[in-house]
């Protein structure tokens, strides 16, 4: 029998970089999705003029779902995303390019639940949006 | 004593919306998949619900005339506040079970706390509302918390 692969995760693990960079038909297709009408992600000389920022606004809660993204991207099959916490700390504008990362905390065998540190940071790499959440694997490894 | 707190604004804490029902529609969960840039294919192909699907699934649908010029839309679960400029905010899910297409699901919203803290800049207020989504049997789907600084 191999190990499973919760046997294998070491703390420090790494999750896989993934890297963003949404332009404005993506921003606007997030915010019809949601029927989200803030000018700041589509209206350019209101974002800058009148609330002055440096372009649109990339949605925040779009950066939350990389977030859930690379956790349920790491896992896959082999179990869920349980619980996430996350908090948008510095904006993001249309421009920029984003990468989505992460780090195994800690393993809890019993529970089959790994902790999870996962981050969005900016070209500059500031962590624009951090979190922390926890997965937990299936009992049975699947073939 | 808090300065900004009225015991009139804390009475808010509690408050419930109306409970909110709706149906998960497959092109719904393809759209969000797209815009978000899902890669796995059960997402894509609209089959299962990506995490955070259930922020476009409740987010209010209001009519024109009731966003502010900004395009905001009023949450009528908060009450007015003495702070009005909103700071980013952070979000607490748990995931109880999968959203899939054709489900049926109800969301409730409450008013869970109002607090103040002391910034650099000055007093900020911090509130949290909960929403519980439960299927059409009743269990829990998720459970969702948001917190909302106010300058």
């Amino acid at each position: 029998m191999s190990l499973s692969r919760l046997q294998t995760i070491k703390p420090g693990d790494l999750l896989p970089v993934r890297e963003f960079k949404p332009d404005n038909v993506q921003l606007f297709f997030y915010n019809a999705a949601l029927w989200n009408a803030h000018r700041i992600h589509f209206d350019q000389p209101y974002a800058t003029e009148v609330e002055g920022y440096p372009g649109l606004v990339i949605a925040g809660p779009l950066l939350g779902d990389w977030l859930n993204q690379s956790v349920v991207d790491w896992v896959g099959e082999d179990g869920v995303l349980a619980c996430i916490e996350y908090s948008n700390r510095k904006a993001s504008y249309i421009g920029e390019t984003l990468r989505s990362g992460g780090k195994v905390l800690a393993i809890d065998l019993d529970k089959r639940e790994v902790e999870l540190e996962v981050t969005i940071k900016n070209e500059a790499d500031d962590v624009i949006a951090p979190g922390v959440a926890i997965a937990r694997f299936h009992c049975e490894p699947k073939d | 004593m808090s300065k900004l707190l009225s015991a009139e604004l804390m009475a808010n804490v509690g408050r419930r919306s109306q409970p909110r029902q709706e149906l998960v529609a497959r092109r719904e969960i393809r759209k969000y998949a797209i815009a978000t840039g899902q890669r796995q294919k059960k997402y894509l192909d609209g089959d299962e619900a990506p995490p955070m699907f259930h922020v476009a699934l409740f987010w209010d649908v209001v009519e024109l005339d009731q966003l502010t010029p900004d395009g905001v839309s009023i949450d009528s679960l908060l009450p007015k506040f003495p702070l009005e400029r909103a700071m980013a905010g952070g979000l607490r899910i748990e995931y109880h079970r999968p959203i899939m297409a054709g489900d049926l699901l109800t969301a409730t919203r409450t008013l869970t706390d109002i607090y103040e803290k002391q910034g650099s800049q000055g007093p900020l207020i911090f509130y949290e509302v909960v929403m519980e989504v439960v299927n059409e049997k009743g269990e829990p789907v998720l459970t969702e918390k948001t917190t909302r600084i106010l300058r």
